[in-house]
């Protein structure tokens, strides 16, 4: 079913030639996000320049009723930005001017093409910062974090992108341009910013942004250590938490994830370990101090075989780029990868990597892990060469570790979003009176089904089945109640 | 259900013979590297510019990728969007699988070339742009005051761009500083010695823009190099190494230029070939690379590129050893894409500057943003080129300096031009050598 020609002229001239790209070429450039196995080609892309300009282009949209999909820097990992075949795509790439600096206020307003870190960058003279760091920050843009809620190494102690959100400028669906929140942090009646935030590009697209900031810290340290095993590494995270510690941020890798890191960055991580944790504290020097010397304590309990302190601000940097580049840097260890993202309860976290290095074995395939040892999130590489035909293999081993993760009592995905990728999976988590609620909810916002289609629920296309669509309710039909 | 973020053609089979032909076509393991993670976007100055995904390193290799499978042709948006790429290498620093951008813009360029007929008027152009710029005798008639075809009447793509697209004509001539005749005729002595202890014994590239509008450099890099204790040759009939022509995809000439330069300096009894333009500099470390299959060629061609050096390099390694008297100001270096991002020169450069006591070292934001110098990139995509150089120019004036400094004739006089557009043009713009000479020489530091 091809685009009608007069929906095409439509939405082309919502926004004029200079802001649209749909050369048949052209647009097959915007295919795929960061997660390349999926991959549909838009018919049309359009790249507005300000908020009106994006409400013009979804209106059109919603008036011809052609889908279209939100994408920002195309960095994530689960397809949320994946376009809808004879679909639009609207790029956030040119809104990104930062609006306000409002130091006083710890406040600053944005537009979703902004990156995480330019943030940042803009704030850092009046020593304020924005908390949520995902590894992909230097790149990702705000406008997706909001989409993907994401997390990060520091959000152990921070919080996710909705704790530090206060507000977005909308355009819904249909074209209309609404703010969800304000400037206190507390508002009354139902939290639409909150609904809103996370739901991967299908209730609207986000135009403005207002992110809270924080103070820089007073003092920052930093220690890479180097463990006999995985399992003395799990330990350690424990104890530390154990101990009434909130570290700023609590990272493990494994051998191959060191060894991949090291070779891009040489961050100075020993190659060979079998597991590495990168801890880092941060606030008011005396406490730094206090916990910091526990935590080593905790360390050399558990075995640590080499103990790195980061000196300077610059070899910080470094062992954090070190772990930041750590899933790009895989491709240089293996040809091919699957990147899982998983959650675990804490205290299960040695006994997953155990099951998880078993299950390889098993496989015949290398797993490589990074995460967040802090809060349980696992990011477990599958190493594979599609040359040598072990594609199907490891896109098993892969799926079963997501599914070995919910059983153990964890989750589907950690921060990476459910998107294209996991949609299939949603019913291995939530019943069907869960998902059913949870369509109402967007079918509340987008009854057409025109933004961002396909994605977070399962549809029969995709996945051969559904727990069926929302039915209104007996109450609703007499009047009692009515939908939001 | 998985996440796969691993090589490009995990759903994408060959779906016909490659668009490229059989004489280095991009190799189909430098695609595979990349995982699409998109890191190379913040520093791309065109995906900056225009936040279009086919005009960045991510999107130029994804085009790439489908011509190799066969399922785009070489004309159309190929050739668009990698003509519009400034060659910066801004992506190579940035890219944490250690995709080699590089290689594979070296291997598409030149099968564009080759086989997408450029329009008449962009063929005049460029045959007029590499008319001139590799040969030092006519730019030094460019250079002289007048009008430029008055002066290279003789020369046939100059006559004919001058006789169809005058303003174009003009658009080059603007890029050309003036210089005295002195300076646009001066030679370097044949051979100058190290001053002292002979620590070691060098030969320079003279280069040819270089030598005939920063002539000055060269002098001072000669100074430089003997007060640091090196005997320095400059062979006299030296001529062009081919950068320009290879960062164009002109794989013909470039490879003339390249043996001619091989030839020239590996008779020399030096320990190192040195330059002072990071363009000539990464040219030459890549002739290895370039002529790696030309039996006749790839071994002289490795041993001499295993000789070549920058400038700071050498004197980095060396250590500081003549006298440096102060230099009290504030001073922005700018990396040169040619020297950071493609040789991986960042330290040494900082390291000489900062062996001048009393200098205040400042890093430019946005450093590793081309300044759209790019080669002939500001001649044959000017509005790109102006854009980023104001957003340069906006960037050095931020952190308030007293001179600006970096290693290329090209960023100076791109950086030059848009700095001279604001109220600062008296600005000092210099090669860092230039500072180092005035510290050790303890003479004022050049306006230019």
């Amino acid at each position: 079913m091809a685009l009608d020609p007069v929906a095409r002229a439509a939405i082309v001239a919502a926004l004029g030639p200079d802001d649209v790209v749909d050369d048949p070429v052209q647009t097959r450039a915007y295919e795929c996000d960061g997660l390349t196995g999926y991959r549909v080609r838009p018919e049309i892309v359009l790249i507005p320049r300000d908020a009106e300009a994006v409400a013009r282009a979804v209106k059109a949209c919603h008036r011809n009723g052609v889908p279209f999909v939100a994408r920002g820097a195309g960095t994530g990992l689960s397809g949320g930005a994946l376009p809808v075949a004879d679909g639009v795509v609207i790029s956030l790439a040119r809104l990104k001017r930062v609006l306000e600096v409002d130091p006083e206020n710890r406040r600053a307003v944005v537009e979703p093409g902004v990156t995480n870190l330019e943030i940042t960058a803009a704030v850092a003279a009046h020593g304020l910062y924005y908390a949520p760091d995902p590894s992909s920050q230097q790149v990702c843009t705000i406008g997706g974090n909001v989409a993907e809620n994401s997390g990060g190494a520091h959000c152990l102690k921070y919080g996710f992108t909705t704790n530090h959100v206060l507000s977005m400028e909308v355009v819904l669906p249909d074209g209309e341009l609404v703010t969800l929140g304000g400037d206190s942090p507390e508002q009354q009646g139902p939290d639409l910013r909150g609904v809103f935030l996370g739901s991967e590009g299908t209730l609207g697209i986000t135009t403005k942004i207002t992110v809270r900031l924080l103070r820089t810290p007073e003092t920052v340290r930093t220690l890479l250590a180097d463990f006999p095993s995985v399992a003395e590494a799990g330990e350690v995270v424990s104890d530390i938490v154990a101990a009434g510690i909130v570290p700023a941020a609590v990272e493990m890798m494994d051998t191959l994830a060191i060894e991949a890191a090291e070779e891009a960055v040489h961050a100075g991580y020993t190659v060979g370990v079998p597991a590495a944790l990168v801890v880092e504290l941060d606030g008011p020097i005396e406490q730094c101090d206090a916990e910091f010397t526990q935590v080593k304590e905790i360390c050399d309990a558990h075995g640590c075989t080499r103990l790195h302190i980061a000196g300077s601000p610059e070899e910080r940097a470094a062992i954090w780029r070190g772990r930041k580049a750590a899933f790009a840097a895989v491709g240089r260890i293996s040809p091919d990868y699957f990147v899982q993202d998983g959650v675990v309860p804490r205290t299960r976290l040695a006994e997953v990597l155990g099951r998880i290095a078993d299950m390889g074995d098993e496989a015949g395939l290398r797993v490589a892990n990074v995460f967040h040892a802090g809060d349980g999130n696992l990011h477990p590489l599958v190493l594979y060469s599609a040359a040598a035909g072990e594609t199907e293999r490891a896109e098993e081993l892969s799926g079963a570790i997501a599914e070995l993760c919910v059983e153990l009592g964890g989750s589907l995905s950690g921060e990476h979003g459910i998107g294209t990728d996991k949609a299939c999976s949603m019913p291995k988590m939530y019943g069907e009176e869960d998902l059913a609620v949870m369509q109402r909810v967007r079918d509340a916002f987008d009854p057409e089904g025109i933004c961002n289609p396909g994605k977070v629920l399962p549809t029969p296309r995709l996945c051969g089945e559904r727990p069926g669509k929302y039915r209104p309710h007996p109450l609703e039909e007499s009047g009692v109640i009515e939908r939001l | 259900m998985t996440t796969p973020a691993g090589s490009a053609d995990t759903n994408l089979p060959q779906t016909g013979p490659s668009a490229f032909d059989e004489h280095h076509p991009p190799s189909r393991e430098l695609l595979d590297d990349c995982v699409h993670c998109g890191f190379c976007l913040p520093t791309c100055p065109t995906y900056q510019l225009w936040g279009e995904e086919m005009d960045s390193p991510r999107g130029r290799i994804y085009l790439m990728d489908l011509a190799e499978k066969g399922e785009i042709g070489l004309e159309g948006p190929l050739r668009q969007h990698i003509d519009a790429c400034l060659g910066c290498m801004a992506c190579v620093t940035a890219c944490p699988s250690g995709v080699q951008y590089d290689k594979l813009l070296e291997s598409v360029r030149p099968q564009l070339e080759r086989n997408v007929p450029r329009t008449p008027s962009d063929r005049l152009f460029r045959e007029a742009i590499f008319a001139l710029f590799p040969y030092k005798r006519r730019l030094r008639a460019a250079a002289l005051p007048g009008a430029l075809y008055q002066k290279l009447a003789a020369v046939p793509a100059v006559r004919k761009l001058a006789a169809k697209l005058p303003g174009r004509l003009a658009a080059l001539e603007s890029l050309l500083p003036p210089v005295t005749v002195r300076e646009a005729f001066a030679t370097l002595p044949v051979h100058t010695s190290a001053v002292g202890d002979r620590r070691g014994r060098v030969a320079l590239l003279s280069g040819c823009v270089q030598d005939v509008f920063f002539h000055r450099v060269n002098e001072a890099t000669v100074r430089v190099l003997s007060a640091e204790g090196l005997d320095v040759l400059v062979p006299r009939d030296q001529q062009c190494c081919g950068a320009l022509e290879l960062h164009a995809g002109r794989e013909d000439p470039a490879l003339a230029r390249a043996k001619r330069t091989i030839e020239r300096f590996e008779r020399l009894d030096v320990d190192h070939v040195v330059t002072n333009v990071a363009g000539c500099g990464s040219s030459m470390k890549d002739y290895a690379h370039l002529l790696a299959d030309d039996p006749e060629w790839a071994v002289r061609a490795k041993e001499f590129s295993a000789r070549v050096r920058d400038v700071h390099e050498v004197l980095a390694e060396l250590g500081p050893r003549a006298p440096r008297s102060p230099v009290a100001a504030r001073v922005a270096y700018h990396d040169a894409c040619h020297l950071g991002h493609a040789q991986g020169v960042r330290t040494q450069p900082r390291e000489v500057l900062r062996s001048i006591p009393e200098l205040e070292l400042l890093d430019i934001p946005e450093a590793a943003l081309c300044c759209g110098s790019a080669g002939i990139y500001n001649m044959i995509m000017p509005d790109a080129a102006d854009e980023l150089g104001k957003r340069k120019a906006d960037n050095v004036r931020s952190v308030e300096p007293a001179v600006v400094v970096t290693a290329n004739p090209g960023c100076l006089l791109q950086i030059g031009k848009h700095l001279k557009d604001g109220t600062d043009g008296a600005l000092p713009l210099l090669h860092p050598v230039q500072l180092l000479d005035a510290s050790i020489r303890n003479v004022p530091v050049p306006r230019s």
